[in-house]
């Protein structure tokens, strides 16, 4: 059913189109270490994809060479149908995909305005002397992105905290506004690093509200990272599961959830 | 009562006033809300538009006159309208606290026979629809924010614009059958229903005339002034009677413009920006802005600590006799003034104080210090008393006539009696008409003659009119000695302490006074802050030994005050646990309006009752709490049951 070009229609009735991504029997090696051994899997238009494991399972490896950071050495990712060539991380932003970062990476100083405006960099068009003159076109555009990001901001109901400096805010809010950054670029393609670690059953339950939202409202396509099996379950719709750089399953999370290599992985035994 | 088909000036019902408003100010604002970081505003005119766009959708849905429309959300501008709208509809509105379990809805929800709700977001509509299959009477639901509603089944779901957009196109069609609608509405229909919180019991359907709300907004806008162009904040629950007044009754009668904050979280920034004219919020709204300000001015530095007491001081003095037009000297006036400038202009400002010209406070007893302390800045804090059965105004305190002890003289058209046991009883033109298919509890509380009883207990002070509550009646108890218990009367001075959020005394029938203390998180998380005071969860702060002691000199400086006065120095509170975990409404230990559950306390906690009772010196007990989803946990503890001093008079007395 996977294997179908046109994609498929998930349980709850929405319906998945094309590959947007593919990566290509994808092998990463730092060194003598080899972090990604021959992996291939793709990422459909607006399904939410996972990619699971133990720890050291080479995840956020893998998200990093979606995103265009690392290059591989053996291999090729496909993005819109094209092979993609080595890029900065500008031209990756610019091709419609953000992120999100496990150890949270927004400005502390800042607030979360300037913040979540810092998203939306890609579309401003005006150089340098326009925006320091700030007359017409300059002052037009920033309105017009300034109501993006109130937009994003009334979406993850983070209004309370608009002029609050990042540094000031606990975790789990540093969280949801840096998935508002991310969503300020307008993404086509949006990858979160483990969006839930270190929150507590609450926090993990509004972000996922926030996630299966987001995926509904903007049509974005999610791939994400996650630890908590139980969360990654229930958000997604298709799943990989990594252990030691190989990919031991993927498939719908039921499928996932029988399949005996990934109850080894996560229960434990001993690898030969 | 004299029946008569004209209302006010010939304005009879909730729609007629919104007619005159969008003539008579058409472009002046009525409704503002701040929305992706800007005020939006619509004029009357533009109101009018609005309310009778949804008005017609509602009738093409096929709403008829009299019935129920339940109204569940926010304060937002457009669930406003709809509560205008059902009434245009020939419907009646009827607000529901949005905070509200799912099972508590169904009761409402049911017992209104709703065939409609309008609800404001995703959450409401997934509540209603958990619990639509025990309502026999609902048909259809219109929701405001359509997000995370796309994939729902819309057979019986309209989105509220929709709404609107099919009235607007059937405008033509339609507007004859709403102005016939309207033109049936007289004084006497029903404007509203409201759903009492239920500190006892099931809640009642308070139903309230247009007559009630009408003739109660006018002379409650006049005995306060009241002008078109004053500002409020509705901020408060939709569903009490109060917002209700506020927000649209006095709101229309005057047509002053109502303020919808952003979300309930940005409520003080909101306010801020808004700067009000006329405020209402319950005491703890004002003792948490008093805390904050008093922990902020911890933080700053030497000199403005020191100016800020100075002038506060001299405020404390001077500031309540200026405000009530007393005469003061020259020199206090000018050093009072250059205190305007220095510190009190500047921290109204920052509170959103800047403009209020009328502030009320009620439904608790507020601490005199916090009243003194807003009033001394030159905030024209009063308080009023009131139910939802008076459609809120029974006494008010007028203009220069203003105590922290009382609640005011009687308003306009109101008639007080006190009964011998003490219980408070009224007569008004805002007296409601029914408790909705209950006529049983409403001959319970309302005369042939009209007389309301408030299950009140209290007094009117002879020489100034003024009314005092001591407690509620029921509660009102004797203890084993036969002296009086009035545990509201002891609770009220233990949580004019910062320290102390919630207090519920026993002692009713027993020897002597016991007390539960829940600790103020934010005002002793603070303290412990800056005396490097580890604790990680509410319970071990509030069960650490530095934290008992402060709570024990506090009980016993109430004990000390409780004493001094004769009637009540029995209920001087002998032993007290401070407990581990605060009490909720979620658990069904408070109301939604956050009033003490007394008897389900009693029940729940009937273990370390016993133990304050049976001289043991401290209690285990598992407590079960629900979660805001719904969900039951539990918490286990060890409680140490504390002993106070109680003041020399009462031992004296008991030994007699």
């Amino acid at each position: 059913m996977l294997d179908q070009a046109e994609g498929y229609v998930t349980a709850d009735g929405r319906k998945i189109g094309g590959v947007v991504m593919e990566m290509k029997n994808i092998t990463l090696r730092f060194g003598g270490v080899e972090a990604i051994k021959d992996i291939s899997f793709d990422i459909r238009e607006g399904e939410i994809r996972a990619i699971i494991g133990p720890n050291g399972a080479g995840k956020s490896s893998m998200l990093n060479v979606i995103s265009g950071f690392y290059i591989p050495q053996v291999g090729q990712v496909f993005y819109k149908g094209a092979p993609r060539p080595p890029m900065k991380p500008f031209e990756v932003a610019r091709q419609g995909i953000a992120r999100t970062f496990q150890n949270i990476a927004l400005f502390e100083g800042m607030t979360v305005l300037d913040n979540v405006m810092t998203g939306r960099l890609t579309h401003m068009k005006t150089g340098l002397w326009g925006q320091a003159i700030w007359k017409g076109k300059a002052e037009a555009e920033e309105t017009a992105n300034r109501e993006v990001a109130e937009r994003i901001i009334d979406f993850l109901e983070i209004q309370a905290i608009r002029k609050t400096p990042v540094a000031r805010l606990p975790y789990g809010l540093k969280k949801r506004v840096e998935l508002a950054r991310a969503l300020a670029a307008e993404p086509s393609l949006l990858l979160l690093d483990e969006p839930m670690a270190g929150m507590n059953v609450e926090e993990k339950e509004d972000m996922s509200r926030f996630i299966l939202d987001v995926n509904d409202e903007f049509g974005t396509t999610i791939a994400l990272i996650e630890h908590d099996m139980g969360v990654v379950m229930d958000l997604s719709d298709r799943v990989v599961v990594m252990d030691y750089g190989k990919k031991i399953g993927d498939g719908s999370p039921d499928e996932v959830r029988n399949n005996q290599d990934v109850i080894d992985a996560y229960l434990g035994v001993s690898h030969d | 009562m004299v029946k008569s088909p004209e209302g006010a000036n010939g304005l009879v019902s909730v729609p007629a006033l919104l007619h005159r408003n969008a003539k008579e100010f058409g472009s002046a604002p009525a409704y503002r809300e701040k929305e992706f970081g800007i005020w939006q505003s619509w004029t009357w005119a533009e109101t009018l538009e609005e309310v009778e766009a949804l008005a017609l959708g509602l009738i093409d849905l096929g709403v008829q006159p009299g019935d129920h429309i339940a109204v569940i959300g926010r304060n937002r501008p457009y669930l406003y309208w709809s509560m205008m709208a059902a009434q245009m509809a020939g419907a009646i509105p009827v607000p529901l606290y949005q905070d509200a379990a799912a099972e508590e809805m169904a009761y409402t929800l049911d017992h209104s026979g709703a065939r409609f709700v309008i609800a404001g977001d995703q959450e409401q509509v997934d509540k209603v629809i958990e619990v639509q299959a025990q309502l026999p009477g609902f048909e259809q639901m219109i929701y405001l924010d359509p997000r995370g509603l796309r994939k729902y089944d819309h057979s019986k779901l309209h989105q509220y614009s929709h709404v609107q957009d099919a009235g607007r196109a059937k405008r033509d069609e339609l507007a004859p059958e709403m102005a016939r609608r309207i033109a049936a509405l007289d004084y006497d229909s029903t404007c509203v229903m409201l759903y009492t919180s239920g500190t006892t019991g099931k809640p009642k359907g308070v139903v309230l005339s247009n007559r009630n709300v009408i003739e109660t907004s006018k002379s409650s806008s006049e005995f306060d002034g009241l002008r078109q162009s004053d500002d409020i904040l509705a901020y408060l629950p939709m569903a009490w009677v109060g917002d209700f007044i506020f927000s649209v009754g006095q709101a229309l009668w005057s047509g002053f413009c109502t303020n919808c904050p952003e979300s309930a979280d940005t409520m003080h920034v909101d306010l801020r920006e808004i700067g009000p004219t006329y405020y209402f919020a319950p005491p703890r709204v004002f003792e948490g802005q008093l805390t904050n300000v008093m922990i902020r001015m911890e933080d700053a530095g030497a000199f403005k600590q020191k100016m800020f007491h100075y002038f506060m001081d001299h405020a404390r003095k001077v500031g309540p006799a200026i405000l009530d037009g007393k005469s003061v000297g020259l020199v206090d006036r000018l050093k009072y003034s250059l205190g305007e400038l220095m510190v009190y202009g500047p921290l109204k400002n920052t509170l959103g104080f800047s403009r209020v010209r009328v502030g009320y406070t009620a439904g608790e007893a507020i601490g005199p210090e916090i009243f003194d302390f807003y009033r001394s800045l030159g905030i024209n804090l009063k308080q009023l008393y009131g139910q939802t059965e008076a459609t809120v105004f029974i006494t008010a305190q007028p203009d220069g006539e203003v105590r922290s002890d009382t609640v005011g003289v009687k308003c306009p058209g109101v008639e007080l009696k006190i009964e011998p046991n003490g219980e408070v009883f009224y007569r008004s033109p805002g007296v409601f008409v029914e408790y909705y298919k209950n006529a049983e509890s409403t001959a319970d509380t309302k005369d042939a003659e009209g007389w309301v009883a408030t299950g009140d207990a209290g007094f009117i002070e002879e020489d100034t009119g003024h009314l005092r509550i001591i407690d509620r009646a029921k509660d009102v108890g004797q203890m084993a000695s036969g002296a009086l218990f009035a545990p509201k009367y002891v609770e009220n001075k233990l949580k004019f302490f910062p320290n102390i959020l919630e207090a519920v005394v026993f002692g009713n029938g027993r020897d002597e006074c016991t007390a539960f203390i829940n600790i103020d998180l934010t005002a002793v998380g603070n303290w412990a802050e800056r005396n490097n005071i580890a604790y990680a969860s509410y319970q071990e702060l509030a069960g650490h030994p530095q934290v008992l002691a402060t709570i024990t000199d506090h009980v016993e400086e109430v004990n000390r005050s409780v004493a001094e006065d004769e009637m009540l120095s029995g209920c001087q509170v002998h032993r007290f646990v401070v407990l581990h975990k605060e009490l909720d409404a979620d658990d069904g230990e408070l109301t939604r309006t956050r009033k003490v559950r007394r008897r389900i306390i009693e029940e729940k906690y009937a273990d370390i009752i016993t133990a304050l009772y049976d001289g043991s010196s401290e209690v285990s007990t598992v407590t079960e709490v629900t979660y805001e989803d719904g969900r039951k946990g539990s918490i286990s503890a060890t409680l140490e049951i504390r002993s106070a001093v109680t003041s020399a008079v009462a031992q004296k007395m008991a030994a007699e």
